[in-house]
């Protein structure tokens, strides 16, 4: 089944309480997916030379600090932490793959969530409810914010397969439904040089559209080819640094409901985790078409 | 009248209210205020009652009606009005997917579009759409009439069996076995009758009508020996 969420902020009116209005969205959709729930935020934005990873450590009580001085010795820049539960997010003055290949090399079991200049995502297997108040997603502030409550169908359900997935710089999608060419198209995307850490068939989506990204595609045109080549059931939400995208798949028995404000675009598998949005009474609410997909880019 | 503020009360307690009505009852009109998307809003009603529902309705309102009449101001999400034996059922928005599906008879007027599946099985019930119809609308549709006031998308009608289907606008493409038929005039005077049921204002010979071309295997008489 599965539900999921996307908020995108039109100006920056609602910024200091994106976290505020998205996280009854995402409970709202705890029906649709109890198994594990996570959200993908994007703001807080680093300097150009910089990058933003969001790393994962089994331990809560891991200690970070040490890591980011361990981290800034070994490549000689500085790299600034902040820690959320048992994530902390590291600010690299570095390359990502200098970044990524050092905090392997130092922390082998670090797990990187997600990595760019503006995406941070937050996931865990559990309630909507509790991941929201356990990595305090009410507090949080950025321009957009999508998120995903999982019920597993197609691989097990652990935080790694938990959605949002990313597989490059600042992407990350959600899925509602079930891909069946998933396979075929992974080993692909792996000899294209796309690494993928689950079985999941939504990471596979989420692979392909960095793998069309990196060829210097734009985010339209890179829908208008995964329209063509993946095959199975889908709405899917996309974040990227600047934008924020939905599209369903030409049957589209999965389900998915927008709204728009002067303020914001918001999307939902159901109307019901839009109604606490402000303005929501008046907004512009319809059902998007099948095979079709609808986009908001920031200029 | 009486009203139930969903924000308040729990669906299943208004839906209790409005079932405890008897034919015989005193309380004709009901009002639901806050719906927020909740589904199954005013399911299985069997009484001569009217509910309005003010605001977006989730999943399969209105399922299962007979007798009573639904509003809702607002739009409906997937199967409004699914399996309706009587009655009327009214969306003053879109509707989603589904809609008046299985239906067996009464009336489902859908004042904005229609996603995709409108009628799908149909057996029976007449649905008035003032938009369009998404893809595969009145799939297998058994009986009853679909008028479409707007446009219709992929595979309309297919393997239709007996249902009449009416559209003003552009068909996206017809699915298996439909085709397009004349306009005699019992179909005028059909397709007249319920566009003033509906309330709708439109020219009935400005429509195009549907149905099946009876070629699949369920028509045809040499397959009855499988049995």
């Amino acid at each position: 089944m599965c539900g999921i969420v996307g908020l995108y902020l039109k100006n920056d009116k609602y910024q200091n309480t994106l976290g505020e209005l998205f996280e009854p969205m995402l409970i709202a959709m705890t029906d649709r997916g109890p198994d594990s729930a996570g959200f993908a935020i994007y703001g807080d934005e680093v300097a150009d030379g910089w990058v933003k990873l969001t790393v994962r450590h089994i331990e809560e009580a891991f200690d970070w600090g040490a890591l980011a001085e361990q981290m800034s010795s070994a490549l000689g820049c500085k790299v600034d932490w902040m820690q959320n539960a048992n994530v902390a997010v590291l600010k690299v003055n570095s390359d990502e793959a200098s970044a990524r290949a050092c905090l392997t090399e130092l922390c082998p079991d670090a797990l990187v969530l997600s990595a760019g200049s503006s995406i941070e995502i937050l996931k865990e297997v559990g309630l909507p409810e509790n991941i929201a108040s356990k990595f305090n997603l009410s507090g949080m502030k950025g321009s957009h914010i999508i998120g995903h409550t999982r019920m597993a169908t197609e691989s097990a359900v652990t935080m790694e397969g938990s959605h949002p997935f990313s597989t490059g710089s600042d992407l990350c999608l959600v899925h509602n439904g079930s891909l069946s060419n998933h396979n075929r198209l992974r080993d692909k995307l792996k000899r294209e040089g796309i690494t993928f850490v689950t079985q999941n068939d939504s990471e596979v989506a989420a692979g392909y559209l960095t793998w069309r990204l990196n060829q210097g595609e734009s985010l339209k045109e890179a829908l208008e080819h995964a329209l063509k080549d993946l095959d199975g059931f889908f709405t899917f939400t996309i974040g990227t640094k600047d934008g924020f995208a939905v599209m369903r798949d030409p049957i589209a028995c999965k389900p998915a409901v927008m709204a728009e404000t002067e303020d914001y675009v918001a999307m939902a598998s159901e109307y019901q985790a839009l109604t606490t949005l402000p303005g929501i009474e008046n907004a512009r609410v319809w059902e998007p078409e099948p095979a079709t997909f609808y986009i908001w880019e920031r200029k | 009248m009486k009203t139930f503020d969903l924000a308040v009360s729990s669906v299943r307690d208004f839906n209790q209210a409005l079932h405890d009505q008897k034919s015989t009852t005193t309380e004709k009109e009901w009002v639901a205020t806050n719906p927020k998307g909740s589904h199954n809003i005013a399911v299985g009603l069997d009484a001569d009652i009217a509910v309005d529902v003010q605001g977006h309705a989730g999943y399969f309102c209105a399922g299962m009606n007979k007798t009573a009449s639904v509003t809702v101001h607002g739009n409906a999400g997937q199967g409004v009005a699914e399996n309706m034996m009587s009655g009327t059922v009214r969306v003053k928005g879109d509707a989603s997917q589904a809609a008046g599906a299985t239906a067996h008879g009464g009336l489902l007027v859908i004042e904005g579009n229609a996603g995709a599946r409108c009628g799908i099985s149909m057996k029976g019930v007449d649905i008035v759409v003032k938009g369009d119809v998404g893809h595969m609308s009145c799939f297998m549709g058994q009986s009853g009439s679909l008028v479409v006031c707007g446009d219709a998308g992929e595979a309309l009608g297919d393997s239709l069996y007996e249902v009449h289907i009416y559209v003003k606008g552009t068909v996206k493409s017809l699915g298996a076995d439909c085709i397009k038929k004349d306009m005699r005039e019992e179909h005028i005077a059909e397709l007249t009758a319920l566009l003033e049921k509906a309330g709708f204002d439109e020219d009935p010979t400005a429509f195009t009508r549907y149905g099946s071309a009876r070629q699949l295997y369920t028509f045809k008489v040499d397959n009855a020996s499988a049995y």
